[in-house]
C-alpha cells in the first residue's frame, strides 16, 4: 500500500519533527520522550499494510471489514428484541416475558437457574435456596411449556429463543424440540440458540456437571443431530463472553474461544460431519472490554483470524463457514456497584465498540444496574435505547468498518492477531482445548490475568471512576436482587404434582433407554426427546448420565 | 506474642455460584499478603465448608457468593460451625449485597461483607485488624 520512498520520506519528517517540534515542547517541561507512551501512528507502524489481502472487502475473505457484504440501514432497525431474562417459576417467567412481548420482543433470551444448568431438580438437597434465583426453573417439558405459554399467538418459528444452557443441552433442546412437535412446527422451521459451549465452563463460568470427554461426546450429538433436523437453528454459540469476564485479557479471549471452537469443530469432523454441512451455523459471543480502540481492533481480528482457521486449518469452502457470527455482549466485569449510573456511560462506549468493531447486533447495550442483579424497567429502557441513538441520530452505523484505514486500529488489530496465534500454538502444543483445560492451563491463565488486572486497580495505574478515583458517596439506585420468598415452595409443589401424575413405569423405562445409549455410541437426542415427553425430569435424565459418565472434578489449586 | 503461625483463611464458593473470578483474586491477594489460603473450588456445601475449616485449622472463613443466596447459604454454614464447636472461626462474605442483607447477616454473626470494588488490601486490613483486637 506505501510505496518504499513515501515511507522513507516519512521516516526522514518524523525524525525531523522528534527533533524541532518533540523536543522543544518538552524542554518546557523539563520532561523526556519515555514519560509519555507513544501518542500516535503513521504508516511507519503499519508498513507491510496490504488492504486486500489484510481486509478485503465487506463479506469477502478474510472477512475483517464484515462478516456480510451489506449493513442494515438505521431505518430497518428497531433495536433489542431479546433481552437475557428469566426468573422465579415458569409462570412468574411467562408473565415477565408477555410483558416483553409488549414491548415487542420476539427473541426469548432464557436464563435459567442453577439447578437447572447443573442439572439437579428443585427437590434435590443440593440446591435448597437456590430455585429460582438468577434464572427460571425449569426441570420438565411441562415447565417449558408454560415458559412458552407468554407468546401465544407468535408462532414458535417465528421466535429467536435463546437459551442459556450448557452442560445439559440435550435435556433443553429436547423439550424444545418436544413443545415445537406439541404446538405442530416442523423441526426444520425452528430458529433459535442453544448455547452448548460447555469447555468454556470448566474454564470461566463453572455450570459443568460431566468429565470433558463424555461431554464432548454430547456436542457431537447435538451437532449431528442439529445438522440432520434443525436447518436454521444454531446448536452451539461458542463464547469468549464468559472467559472475558472471568478475567481475560482481549486477545485470550478470543485464543481461547477459538481454541474451544477448534476442538468442537474436530468433533463433528470425527462425528463423520462435514466440515461445509455444520460450520455455517456456528455462532459465536464475543466479549468487550473498556479499551475502545482495542475491542473495536479485537473484533476485526477476530474475523480474520476465524477465516484463516476454517481456510486454512480445515479446508471449508462455503463462503458462510468464514463468517464469523458474533454478537457480543458489554463487560460486566468493568460494571461498578459504587456510583452505578455510571455504568451507562460504560455500556455505551462498550456498545460503541460492538457496533465500529462490527458486530452482529453491534450497539447492544445491558441494563446499567445488572452489577447489581436483576434490571428495572427503567435502566431496560436507557438499554434498549442506547443502540436506537447511536445508529439513529449519531449515525454510528452508516458505514461498514469506519475505522478501517485507521494507523492505530490496524496496528491494534495486526497485534492481536499475532499475540492470538501464539496462544493458539500453544494450545496446540499441549494437545487441544481439552487437554489444555484438563492440565489447568487456561484456568490458570485466566486467573492470572484477573489477578494482575486488580492489582494494576490496587496500586492505581489502572483507574476504575468511582472505585480506586473520584469516589464520592452517591444515593443508593433502585433495584437489585430481590427475591420472593415463596417461590422454592411454589415450584416444589407443581414438581411434586408432575411427578405423581405422569405414568412412572414409562419413566423408568426412558431412564434405562437413557443409560443405555449413553453407554453406546448411539446419538442421545432421540431418547432423551422421548423421555421429556412423558415428564421425566431435568435431574432424572442428568443423574442417569452421571451414572455412565461421571462427574468432573476440578482441580482447587491456586 | 503467639509464635511465627501465619493467619490462616479458608476461601470458599458454597452453593451452585461458579463465579470464581472474585474468590481466585482474593485469595492469591491475601496469601501475597502473607496469609496462609485455602480455597475450596466450587459447588460446596455448608457442610463441607465447615469441615474444612476445621480440617484446615483456619482462623478465618471467606464465603464468595453472587448467586443471591447469601443469606441461606451463610446461615447454613454458621449453624454448621456451631454445631460443630467451631463457632469461634470468622466469617467473612464477599458478593453483590444489598446493604439491607449485609445488616441482615452481620446480625447472622458475619465479621464483614465486601462488595464488588472492595481492595484485597481492605480485606488484608480487616483481617488484621480483627486479630490484633482478639490478641489484646
Amino acid at each position: 500500500m506505501f510505496a518504499k520512498e513515501k515511507l522513507e520520506e516519512l521516516g526522514r519528517e518524523q525524525e525531523n519533527w522528534k527533533t524541532l517540534c518533540l523536543q522543544k515542547a518538552l524542554d518546557k517541561v523539563k520532561m523526556k520522550a519515555e514519560h509519555f507512551p507513544k501518542q500516535f501512528y503513521t504508516p511507519l507502524d503499519i508498513r507491510e499494510f496490504d488492504h486486500v489481502k489484510e481486509l478485503g472487502f465487506p463479506g469477502e475473505y478474510p472477512f475483517t471489514m464484515a462478516t456480510h457484504s451489506t449493513a442494515i440501514p438505521a431505518e430497518f432497525l428497531v433495536g433489542a428484541r431479546a433481552r437475557y431474562s428469566g426468573f422465579g417459576t415458569p409462570e412468574d417467567t411467562r408473565d415477565h416475558f408477555k410483558f416483553l412481548v409488549s414491548k415487542g420482543f420476539t427473541g426469548p433470551s432464557i436464563a435459567f437457574d442453577l439447578p437447572t444448568q447443573i442439572g439437579y431438580d428443585a427437590d434435590h438437597p443440593l440446591v435448597k435456596g437456590e430455585v429460582g434465583k438468577i434464572g427460571v426453573a425449569c426441570c420438565t417439558l411441562r415447565d417449558m411449556e408454560v415458559i412458552f405459554d407468554a407468546f401465544q399467538g407468535l408462532p414458535l418459528e417465528n421466535l429467536r429463543t435463546s437459551f442459556t444452557c450448557n452442560a445439559q443441552t440435550v435435556i433443553i433442546l429436547a423439550m424444545y424440540l418436544a413443545l415445537a412437535e406439541k404446538k405442530g412446527v416442523p423441526l426444520n422451521r425452528l430458529t433459535g440458540t442453544t448455547q452448548n459451549d460447555i469447555l468454556k465452563e470448566y474454564i470461566a463460568r463453572g455450570t459443568y456437571i460431566f468429565p470433558p470427554g463424555p461431554s464432548m461426546r454430547l456436542v457431537a450429538d447435538t451437532l449431528v443431530y442439529g445438522t440432520k433436523f434443525l436447518p436454521r437453528f444454531n446448536v452451539m454459540s461458542i463464547c469468549g463472553y464468559h472467559i472475558r469476564e472471568a478475567g481475560a485479557t482481549a486477545a485470550q479471549e478470543l485464543a481461547f474461544m477459538f481454541a474451544n471452537a477448534i476442538a468442537y469443530i474436530e468433533a463433528g469432523l470425527k462425528a463423520g460431519l462435514g466440515i461445509d454441512e455444520f460450520a455455517p451455523r456456528l455462532s459465536y459471543l464475543g466479549g468487550c472490554g473498556s479499551h475502545f480502540f482495542g475491542e473495536v481492533a479485537k473484533f476485526r481480528a477476530a474475523r480474520r483470524i476465524y477465516a484463516k482457521i476454517m481456510k486454512e486449518r480445515f479446508k471449508a469452502k462455503d463462503p458462510d463457514s468464514f463468517r464469523l457470527r458474533h454478537p457480543s455482549g458489554n463487560a460486566n466485569h468493568t460494571f461498578t456497584v459504587q456510583k452505578p449510573l455510571n455504568n451507562i456511560v460504560r455500556s455505551t462506549v462498550q456498545a460503541m465498540s460492538t457496533l465500529l468493531g462490527g458486530c452482529m447486533g453491534g450497539g447492544h447495550a445491558v441494563p446499567y444496574d445488572e452489577a447489581l442483579g436483576l434490571y428495572t424497567e427503567r435502566s431496560r429502557r436507557i438499554a434498549d435505547d442506547t443502540p436506537r441513538i447511536l445508529r439513529m441520530e449519531a449515525r454510528l452505523g452508516d458505514v461498514i468498518d469506519p475505522l478501517a484505514g485507521s494507523y492505530y486500529v490496524e496496528y491494534l488489530t495486526h497485534q492481536v492477531e499475532e499475540e492470538v496465534w501464539k496462544i493458539l500454538e500453544k494450545i496446540d502444543s499441549l494437545g487441544g482445548a481439552v487437554a489444555a483445560i484438563e492440565k489447568g492451563y487456561m484456568q490458570q491463565e485466566i486467573a492470572r490475568s484477573a489477578y494482575l488486572y486488580q492489582q494494576e486497580v490496587e496500586s492505581g495505574k489502572r483507574v476504575i471512576v468511582g472505585v480506586n478515583k473520584f469516589i464520592e458517596e452517591e444515593e443508593p439506585v433502585e433495584g437489585g436482587m430481590t427475591f420472593e420468598a415463596t417461590v422454592e415452595e411454589r415450584y416444589l409443589a407443581t414438581l411434586a404434582n408432575v411427578k405423581k401424575e405422569r405414568d412412572n413405569q414409562k419413566v423408568l423405562r426412558a431412564l434405562e433407554r437413557i443409560r443405555q445409549a449413553a453407554a453406546g455410541t448411539e446419538n442421545l437426542m432421540p431418547p432423551v426427546i422421548e423421555a421429556v415427553k412423558l415428564q421425566t425430569t431435568l435431574g432424572e435424565i442428568c443423574q442417569a448420565l452421571r451414572e455412565v459418565f461421571g462427574e468432573y472434578q476440578p482441580n482447587t489449586h491456586l | 506474642m503467639e509464635a511465627e503461625r501465619k493467619i490462616k483463611v479458608l476461601v470458599a464458593k458454597p452453593g451452585l455460584d461458579g463465579h470464581d473470578r472474585g474468590a481466585k483474586v482474593v485469595a492469591y491477594g491475601l496469601r501475597d499478603a502473607g496469609f496462609e489460603v485455602v480455597y475450596t473450588g466450587l459447588r460446596q456445601t455448608p457442610e463441607q465448608i465447615a469441615m474444612a475449616a476445621i480440617q484446615e485449622d483456619v482462623d478465618f472463613v471467606g464465603l464468595s457468593i453472587l448467586s443471591g443466596a447469601h443469606l441461606s447459604l451463610t446461615q447454613r454454614v454458621l449453624q454448621n460451625l456451631r454445631e460443630k464447636g467451631a463457632g469461634d472461626k470468622i466469617i467473612l462474605v464477599g458478593g453483590i449485597i444489598s446493604p439491607a442483607d449485609s445488616a441482615k447477616l452481620k446480625e447472622m454473626g458475619v465479621a464483614e461483607v465486601f462488595i464488588p470494588g472492595t481492595s484485597v488490601k481492605t480485606i488484608a486490613e480487616f483481617i488484621r485488624s480483627v486479630v490484633k483486637s482478639e490478641s489484646e
